[in-house]
């Protein structure tokens, strides 16, 4: 009789099969690899990228950035506009409305109080949080009734998809974390490293610095989803390993941020295991030129410090022919194939994406012309006399500092334009600092990318989200890198046009993307045509995954991990 | 005999306590910010804000002072705590270790990754003492044989080859090549079956032997050494004139007599056991004390590398007077009182 019962039910189960392949956890197991190990589940603690991936499979936020940079409601039932009346008309709030019928992975139910509790968390002044750029111009967030979150601003917000957006700012749960704020923060192991979510996943062991295993969610909204049953998360090693052991070896499914030799890549990609796949958001390898005089001889309050009467200027390229012949010297195509492959595009422009913001006026430095460089110079007065190969004027030699942070591609780069500026007759001396130094921001070491001891230094800057705003603010006159400001600030070129001000300042102001997408290209352009920097490469985001896996949609906007719940296999 | 080991042990206490000062100051002097690692899309407020919750702006003194109260006193407390169940003093907020990438206890974190340590660096060295002594004592036996000849090679092969070259070379042969060996330790394994057991050996097989090359060769030249000069002495001589066996004359004169000074060397590289084997670890992913080492000084987590420093002093310095000890228990003419 229980043999019979077994028989039938193993044979309606062969029949159910082909349906069971929408169900969740049908999948097994799914293997990611990331060479950077996390170390915490709580991205307001750590602010590392590895740290933000790794949580937004279990924690999320009310809209995420897509692959294409278009905001999507996750936890929300939908984005609030002025359209529909979720934006106020002044600009000054915005209303969120939760999704009814979420629940956290312990079973209980998602309410607005939790948004506001995560704000708080995060803004507490002890906390330490790292995200709390996000909080930031708000003046108060409230919880109209359980699902309805209205958040008001100090001033007129014209992109208010700051706070509760995007993986950096996902919502935590208040009762798990109501006793971790501020100062105990630090003191929530267990909590910090096992957060209840509404993602897809949860956690079921994390190994700081090491692995994360999970399994999929029961509380998951979408019951469908997610495939796999369980996820394991490795960190630690290096990107060409990890390349290897999605592309070679076949032992994961996913492998992250592979910055590795665009040869290797190929090379390894040609094993017919997986395939590397690349999103480009807005990281953009450049040059930034020193509008301040970097002199050694001068001392601590005035090498390399902006003035405002401007007169602390660079002797050599405050002169903008220069600056132009040097951007006329570089091929940005040829930097792109060698360092990146098709993990860059060759740019001409500081802000590279999304496609409305980006600008095509300055296409023309993608060309390489020698020959129009050195009029140029001749131009300027800078002239060979004594056959040196390095020009000189009024006695000066017109010989550059250009420092970086160590990294073979960006050695790789120097030596390049060293060679090409060589052949205009500038004179270049090129200098690498350790990354954890240069970008280290200690106001104390003189080797920081903001002290700028140097004629012009290399390194890649991006924003995070989709908003332009704040990222094209750096370049105000007043958040030049100064003793008085403890050399901090982003506009480390210290270049400075009161115009430019103005336009920043009507930015805060303006709504409405056409006209917001209008005033971002006219900054961007601004400064490109100024050549306050040249721009290199616009880089991708590089990862890897296997053949079997499917449903990966990279993105450089947000988390990659953004949309694991339709990860699947493919037979 | 005792009363040589007390002396010192009295004696390494300021030894560790410079110790660890000197080291607490390096750290802190050296250029490191543990807010560098971040995006540069993070405002340099933010970045000071986690400075000052980590503590940074305290006065070194106060700094170093603190760490030595929470290693030397709240930690030993903690762990009588966790091991007996007693409850001793203010256990709920006494401040332990605390690492400033994972904001987790430190101690918990290295406790995690000892036992991946001890498996796969602790395995690989008795591999490497159980190849090398056989090796050690034929070599010299039989002094330029063939197989002194190609124990010598190897072990120079071993010994000037540095294991991220071998483990890269291992990983490209058996794992892309063969197919045969996993390139990665899987670290959540565990082990209740025969397929599981059998996937943690093959997954320690190629950890294990790059290390074990490595020491082997070491430790089978310092053994060879050691046979030779004990072989042409006149005791062994008058050992083969009264008769005995040749087996007995070399496995029991020689062998144990040649084996002091190396058991010597064998006590002292025991710390590196616990130090773990940081090239080797990072490159087979396995998460050992030296993966653990290599993340905090990347991430600029001075407590964690301060804590794991200072412990490897302690055993270095722990291990120096064990093979004294041993010295004098092998030796017996080496007395200390």
């Amino acid at each position: 009789m229980r043999l019979k019962t077994l028989l039938m039910a193993g044979a309606a189960l062969t029949l159910v099969a082909p349906a069971a392949m929408a169900e969740r956890g049908a999948d097994g197991q799914l293997n990611i690899i990331y060479w950077q190990a996390p170390s915490t589940m709580n991205p307001f603690l750590s602010g590392g990228t590895k740290e933000v991936e790794a949580s937004s499979m279990v924690i999320e936020p009310l809209a995420r950035f897509s692959d294409t940079g278009e905001i999507v409601p996750i936890l929300a039932e939908s984005i609030p506009t002025t359209d529909n009346g979720g934006v106020s008309a002044d600009l000054r709030t915005i209303t969120w409305k939760l999704k009814p019928g979420l629940l956290w992975s312990d079973g209980t139910p998602v309410t607005a109080a939790d948004g506001v509790f995560t704000y708080e968390y995060c803004t507490h002044p002890e906390g330490g949080c790292a995200q709390s750029s996000y909080f930031e111009g708000i003046a108060s967030m409230e919880a109209v009734d359980d699902l309805t979150l209205k958040i008001t601003f100090t001033e007129p917000k014209p992109f208010p998809y700051t706070a509760l957006v995007g993986s950096e700012s996902p919502i935590i749960q208040k009762s798990q974390f109501e006793n971790c704020i501020g100062a105990r923060a630090p003191e929530c192991t267990e909590q910090n490293f096992n957060p209840i979510g509404t993602g897809p996943f949860r956690v079921t062991e994390f190994r700081a610095n090491d692995v994360i295993s999970l399994e999929a969610n029961p509380n998951y909204r979408d019951p469908a989803k997610p495939a796999f049953a369980s996820v394991l998360f490795k960190g630690g090693g290096d990107a060409e390993s990890a390349a290897r052991s999605v592309l070679q070896t076949g032992e994961f499914d996913y492998a992250w941020n592979l910055q590795i030799s665009p040869e290797v890549l190929t090379e390894m990609e040609a094993a017919g295991r997986g395939k590397v796949v690349v999103a480009f958001a807005t990281s953009v390898e450049r040059i930034h030129v020193n509008f301040t005089n970097p002199d050694p001889a001068l001392g601590p309050d005035e090498r390399s410090v902006w003035k405002e009467d401007g007169s602390n200027a660079h002797p050599i390229l405050s002169d903008i022919r220069v600056r132009k012949a040097l951007s006329m010297a570089i091929d940005p195509v040829i930097l792109t194939e060698i360092g990146y492959g098709p993990t860059g595009r060759p740019t001409c422009n500081v802000l590279p994406g999304p496609e409305i913001y980006a600008s095509t006026a300055n296409d023309a430095c993608l060309v390489q012309d020698i020959e129009g460089a050195k009029a140029l110079l001749d131009e300027a007065g800078w002239i060979d006399s004594d056959g040196d190969g390095v020009r000189e004027k009024d006695g000066k030699e017109l010989s550059l500092l250009y420092q970086t942070s160590t990294n073979a591609v960006r050695q790789q780069f120097q030596s390049l334009i060293k060679q090409w500026w060589g052949e205009i007759g500038v004179e270049t001396e090129l200098r690498n600092i350790s990354a954890s130094v240069f970008f280290g921001g200690d106001p104390a070491s003189p080797d920081t990318f903001q002290k700028f001891y140097a004629d012009v230094e290399m390194y890649t800057n991006n924003f995070s989200g989709v908003d332009p705003e704040a990222y094209m603010a750096n370049w105000i006159c007043n958040k030049a890198p100064r003793p008085s400001t403890q050399w901090q600030g982003e506009n480390i070129t210290r270049w400075c046009n009161p115009e430019y001000d103005a336009l920043a300042a009507e930015f805060s102001k303006t709504a409405g993307l056409e006209a917001r997408a209008d005033i971002a290209k006219r900054m961007n352009d601004m400064l490109m045509q100024d050549y306050a920097m040249i721009p290199l490469v616009h880089r991708g985001g590089t990862s890897a995954h296997a053949n079997t896996l499917a449903g990966v949609k990279i993105n450089d906007w947000d988390s990659e991990l953004w949309n694991i719940a339709d990860w699947h296999r493919v037979k | 005999m005792f009363r040589y080991a007390m002396r010192r042990l009295l004696v390494s206490i300021p030894t560790l306590l410079a110790i660890s000062f000197i080291i607490f100051a390096l750290l802190d002097l050296a250029p490191s910010d543990p807010t560098a690692n971040l995006p540069l899309t993070i405002p340099p407020e933010v970045r000071e804000k986690i400075r000052a919750s980590l503590g940074m702006n305290e006065p070194f003194i106060i700094r170093y002072l603190l760490w030595l109260q929470q290693f030397l006193v709240n930690e030993p407390l903690n762990m009588i705590e966790q091991w007996t169940g007693w409850t001793i003093g203010d256990s709920e907020n006494r401040l332990r270790v605390i690492s400033w990438a994972t904001r987790s206890p430190v101690v918990d974190l290295i406790v995690e990754r000892m036992p991946q340590t001890l498996w796969v660096v602790g395995m690989s060295y008795v591999v490497a003492v159980l190849i090398a002594v056989p090796i050690g004592v034929i070599s010299a036996y039989r002094q330029y044989s063939w197989f002194d000849q190609i124990g010598t090679f190897v072990s120079m092969l071993g010994f000037s080859i540095p294991t991220f070259f071998t483990g890269l070379l291992f990983i490209v042969i058996f794992s892309v090549w063969l197919g045969w060996l996993p390139s990665i330790y899987d670290t959540t394994l565990v082990v209740d079956s025969w397929d599981s057991f059998m996937a943690q050996v093959r997954q320690m097989i190629m950890p294990t032997m790059v290390l074990a090359l490595a020491n082997a060769s070491q430790i089978s030249r310092f053994m060879r050494a050691s046979m030779l000069d004990n072989l042409n002495q006149d005791y062994v001589r008058t050992a083969r004139a009264k008769g005995m066996k040749e087996r007995t004359v070399v496995l029991l004169h020689v062998l144990r007599n040649s084996l002091i000074p190396v058991v010597t060397v064998i006590a002292l590289g025991v710390p590196t056991i616990f130090g773990g084997a940081i090239i080797t670890e990072q490159i087979f992913r396995v998460n050992g004390i030296g993966a653990l080492l290599i993340v905090g000084i990347e991430s600029a987590d001075i407590p964690l590398v301060q804590t794991l420093t200072f412990i490897f002093a302690i055993l270095i310095v722990l291990f120096n007077l064990i093979a004294d000890l041993l010295y004098g228990i092998l030796d017996p003419r080496i007395r200390y009182d």
